[in-house]
C-alpha cells in the first residue's frame, strides 16, 4: 500500500483568525471563476462551490456532505451545526481560510484548560479525510455562506471522470 | 417489603472499614449477592445483578411523591454528558464523571461533603479516539475497592475509604481507538470490563480481572477464531443448536474480522443460580457492509457465558449482517415471568433494531420478538417458526437495506435511526406490575454507505446519515411500558426529545426516568400518569436512582447533556423528506439545555 504523506509541516496552531472580521467567508470571495474537470475555484484558486439556479451542487459539494457526514458528524454535529461540545464549522468557517482549514484537519488542534478538554485530532494520515479534505472544505464554505441549507444536496453535478481517477490514487 | 435493618446497613460499613476481612471468592460473591439486594444501598451500576432497576423502598409513593422536594445537589466540576449514576454504601456516596474520569466519595450525613477525589492524569489525546462524546457508565464496588475504567482504557482499583489506587491494568490501546466508557461489574472474585471503538474497528473482548490484584483471568472476543471467543463449538448453542467450528471466520469475508468491532459497552447482568453472565456486542466495522459480507458474527449478539471461565454457554444473533448500526450492546433484564402458563426464566432485552426480545436465560431459546415501537420498518418481524431455515432471523425489507440498495446510494426513511429505537439508556422492570418501563427514541434516518480506507487509530465509518422524526409526527421519543410475556406495549408517553435516561421502578407504585430537557419525571407505574417534575440543571442522560439514609428514601440523577443526543439533536433535526420550509421544524436541544454535570438529590420535606 502507498504511504501517503500529507503536509505535517502544516501542523500548527491556529488561533481563531481575527483578520476576517467583516467578511462572512475566511477565504474571501467564494463566487466560482474557474473549473478543473467538475472542481471549482474562486478567483484566488481556493477551492469552492458551484450551485445552479435549480439547486444543482457541485460534485464536491455533494461528496463534502457525505464525507463531513462520515468523519466530523459524531463531534461537530450535522450539516456543521455543532454538538454540545464541538463547534458549528459552518461558523468556524466564516474565519477560518483554506490553510487554517487544512492545518487544523491536518494537525489537529487542543484547547485543554480547567474547565474543558477540546481536542480535534490531527488527520493528516487519514485517508478517509485527506483524500476529500477538498470537498469537505467546499461543503463547508457553501453551508457558512448560506448556498446550501441542511441536509443533503437534493441535486448534484454528475461525477467527474477526474474525481474516480484522483480518489482511486489517493485511497490505494 | 422487609425493611432495611440497621445490622444490614452495619455489614456495608464493616465491608468498608475493613476490606480483608471478605478476601476469599466465595466470600465476595455472597457479599454482593447479598449487598445488591438490600434496596438501601446502590451497589453496583445496574443497581441489582438482575439489571431489573427495581427498588423495595416505598417511602416515597405515589400518594406524596408530587411533595418531592431536592435535598442537595453536587456538580463534578466537569461540563461533557454524564451518563450512569452513583453508588450509595452505607454513608458513603460514589459519583463519576466523563473524561477526565473523577470520583468523588460523597458523605451522606453532611450533604455530600466530599470525602475524597480521585482525578486521573490521562492524555487528552484519547478524547478524539471517544465516538460520540467522551461518556463513563459508572463505577463498580467489592471488597472495599472501587473499579474505574478509565476513557484511556486503564481499569483502576481505588480503596473506597481513601480514593488511594490499590492497582491499576492497560485493558487496551486508544492508540488503535480502544477506549473505556462502560461500567464494570463485578461478579465473585472477578471484575468484568469491555471495550468501546466500533466507529474504530476495534474487535470486541471481554476480560475478566482478578479483584484482588487486576491480574486478567479470561479475555473472551466478540470475533474470530474459536479459541478467541471462548466457545466450545459443540456445547455453545444458539436456539438450541451448537454452533459449530469457526462460526465467527466463516460468516466473514478475509480477516475484514480482525478489524470488525462487535465492541462491549454495555451493560452486565449476572444470575448467581445458573452462573451466568450476560451481555451483548456492538455493530460490526465497518457501516458500510458492501465491505463486509456475511453475518459477522458474533456481532450484535446476546452472549451468555460461564462466570468463572468465560465459557459461552449460548449465544443469540440479533441483526445478522447489520446494515444500520444497530448495536446490539443493550441490557439484558432477568426477570422470571409466567410464559404459557409457567413459570421461565427470562431475559428480556430492547434492542437498538427497535425489537423487544424475551429469551429463556438458561437455555437461549427465543419467546418473544415484537417491535416496541410501531414506527420500525426495516423488519416484518423475526421468524419464529423452528423448522424454518431462517428460524430466529429477522425478515429484511429491502426497500429500507442500504446494503442491498448499494454503495453511494442513499436509502430513504428507515426506522429506527441509526441510534436505535432504544440505547444504552437502560430500562426498569416492576415485578408487581410485571411491566417493563423503556425510554425509547422515536427517530428515522437516510443512510448511504460508502468505501473507506481503515488505519487504525482513526475513525472507520463508511456511512453518512440524517436523522428526523417519523413521518407526520413531531414527538422525538416515548416512555413506554411494555408486556414482555406477550410482546406488547401497554402505556407509551411521547416526550418532546428521545429519552436517554435509565428508567427506575420502585415498591411505591412510582417509575422514574429523566428527560433531555433536563426534567427528572416521576410517573405512576399503573397508567404512566405524570406525578412529578423537577427541571435540573441540564439535560439528563444518567439513571435515576434511589436509596435510603438514616431512615429517609432519596431519589438521584446525574444531569449534564451530551453523548450521542447531545451530537444529533444539539442543532435540532430535519426532516429532509417534509419539502421546502419545513427545514428547520423540530425542535432544538440547545433552546432547552446547556452544558454542565450535577448531581441532584431529592427527598420528601420532613413532616
Amino acid at each position: 500500500m502507498k504511504k501517503i504523506v500529507f503536509a505535517a509541516a502544516a501542523a500548527v496552531m491556529i488561533i481563531a483568525s481575527a483578520g476576517a472580521s467583516a467578511a462572512t467567508d475566511g477565504s474571501g470571495d467564494p463566487t466560482a471563476v474557474k473549473s478543473d474537470d467538475g472542481k471549482w475555484s474562486d478567483k484566488d484558486g481556493t477551492p469552492t462551490f458551484k450551485i445552479e439556479p435549480d439547486g444543482t451542487v457541485d460534485w464536491y459539494t455533494y461528496v463534502g456532505f457525505n464525507r463531513y457526514s462520515s468523519e466530523c458528524l459524531r463531534c461537530h454535529g450535522p450539516d456543521g451545526m455543532g454538538s454540545t461540545y464541538a463547534p458549528a464549522l459552518m461558523e468556524s468557517m466564516k474565519r477560518l481560510s483554506y490553510t487554517d482549514f487544512y492545518a487544523v484537519v491536518a494537525g489537529g488542534k487542543q484547547n485543554v484548560s480547567a474547565s474543558q478538554e477540546l481536542v480535534m485530532p490531527a488527520n493528516g494520515e487519514n485517508k478517509n479525510v485527506m483524500c476529500y479534505i477538498d470537498a469537505i472544505y467546499i461543503y463547508l464554505r457553501a453551508r457558512a455562506d448560506g448556498a446550501i441549507g441542511r441536509g443533503r444536496p437534493e441535486k448534484r453535478a454528475a461525477k467527474p471522470g477526474a474525481y474516480t481517477k484522483a480518489e482511486d490514487e489517493c485511497m490505494g | 417489603m422487609p425493611r432495611v435493618s440497621a445490622a444490614t446497613l452495619l455489614t456495608a460499613a464493616t465491608l468498608l472499614s475493613s476490606p480483608f476481612v471478605f478476601g476469599t471468592a466465595y466470600a465476595q460473591n455472597g457479599d454482593l449477592v447479598q449487598m445488591q439486594s438490600n434496596s438501601a444501598n446502590v451497589v453496583m451500576p445496574t443497581i441489582t445483578y438482575d439489571n431489573q432497576r427495581y427498588s423495595k423502598l416505598n417511602k416515597i409513593n405515589t400518594h406524596n411523591v408530587g411533595k418531592l422536594q431536592v435535598a442537595w445537589t453536587f456538580s463534578t466540576g466537569v461540563l461533557r454528558g454524564h451518563e450512569g449514576a452513583p453508588l450509595v454504601i452505607g454513608d458513603v456516596m460514589y459519583v463519576h464523571a466523563p473524561f477526565p474520569n473523577t470520583v468523588f466519595a460523597l458523605d451522606l450525613s453532611h450533604d455530600g461533603k466530599i470525602l475524597w477525589k480521585y482525578e486521573p492524569k490521562q492524555d487528552p489525546n484519547v478524547i478524539p479516539v471517544m465516538c460520540c462524546d467522551t461518556v463513563n457508565r459508572g463505577l463498580a464496588y467489592a471488597d472495599g475497592k472501587l473499579f474505574l475504567h478509565q476513557a484511556d482504557t486503564a481499569l483502576v482499583a481505588l480503596d473506597a475509604k481513601t480514593g488511594k489506587v490499590v492497582w491499576s491494568v492497560k485493558t487496551g490501546d486508544p492508540g488503535k481507538g480502544e477506549t473505556g466508557t462502560s461500567a464494570p461489574m463485578v461478579v465473585k472474585d472477578k471484575v468484568l470490563v469491555g471495550v468501546s471503538g466500533g466507529e474504530f474497528g476495534v474487535r470486541g473482548w471481554v476480560t475478566a480481572y482478578s479483584v484482588n490484584d487486576g491480574k486478567q483471568i479470561w479475555r473472551a472476543y466478540s470475533e474470530g477464531p474459536d479459541s478467541d471467543l471462548l466457545v466450545d463449538p459443540q456445547k455453545t448453542t444458539e436456539l438450541g443448536k451448537p454452533i459449530g467450528a469457526d462460526s465467527s471466520l466463516k460468516s466473514w469475508q478475509g480477516d475484514q474480522w480482525k478489524i470488525g468491532g462487535g465492541d462491549t459497552w454495555g451493560w452486565y447482568s449476572y444470575d448467581p443460580k445458573l452462573n451466568l453472565i450476560y451481555y451483548g456486542t456492538g455493530n460490526p466495522s465497518t457501516w458500510n457492509p458492501k465491505q463486509r459480507p456475511g453475518d459477522n458474527k458474533w456481532s450484535m449478539a446476546i452472549f451468555a457465558r460461564d462466570a468463572d471461565t468465560g465459557m459461552a454457554k449460548w449465544v443469540y444473533q440479533m441483526t445478522p449482517h447489520d446494515q444500520w448500526d444497530y448495536d446490539g450492546v443493550n441490557e439484558m433484564i432477568l426477570a422470571d415471568q409466567e410464559i404459557g402458563g409457567r413459570m421461565v426464566p427470562t431475559l428480556v432485552h430492547f434492542d437498538r433494531n427497535g425489537l423487544g426480545y424475551t429469551l429463556n436465560r438458561a437455555t437461549g431459546e427465543l419467546l418473544v420478538a415484537q417491535k416496541y415501537d410501531p414506527a420500525v420498518n426495516w423488519t416484518t418481524g423475526v421468524d419464529m417458526n423452528k423448522n424454518s431455515q431462517n428460524y430466529g432471523r429477522p425478515s429484511v425489507v429491502a426497500k429500507y437495506a442500504p446494503g442491498e440498495q448499494g454503495e453511494d446510494v442513499n436509502t430513504q426513511g428507515i426506522c429506527p435511526a441509526a441510534l436505535g429505537t432504544k440505547d444504552e439508556q437502560p430500562a426498569a422492570y416492576s415485578p408487581e406490575t410485571k411491566l417493563f418501563y423503556v425510554p425509547t427514541n422515536h427517530v428515522c434516518m437516510d443512510y448511504e454507505p460508502f468505501r473507506v480506507s481503515y488505519t487504525a487509530g482513526q475513525p472507520y465509518v463508511g456511512a453518512t446519515l440524517s436523522m428526523y422524526p417519523p413521518s407526520g409526527q413531531t414527538n422525538m421519543g416515548n416512555f413506554i411500558a411494555w408486556d414482555a410475556t406477550k410482546g406488547k406495549i401497554v402505556w407509551s408517553n411521547p416526550e418532546q426529545f428521545s429519552v436517554w435516561s435509565g428508567a427506575l421502578a420502585t415498591a411505591g407504585g412510582v417509575v422514574f426516568y429523566g428527560t433531555l430537557e433536563g426534567y427528572l419525571k416521576a410517573v405512576d407505574a399503573k397508567t404512566g400518569k405524570e406525578l412529578y417534575k423537577f427541571k435540573t440543571p441540564s439535560g439528563i442522560i444518567g439513571n435515576v436512582i434511589t436509596y435510603e439514609h438514616r431512615g429517609k428514601q432519596y431519589v438521584a440523577v446525574l444531569s449534564g447533556v451530551g453523548g450521542w443526543a447531545g451530537i444529533g439533536l444539539a442543532a435540532g433535526l430535519t426532516d429532509p423528506h417534509a419539502g421546502l420550509g419545513a427545514v428547520g421544524g423540530y425542535a432544538a436541544l440547545n433552546n432547552y439545555t446547556a452544558l454542565g454535570g450535577t448531581l441532584t438529590v431529592f427527598t420528601l420535606p420532613s413532616s
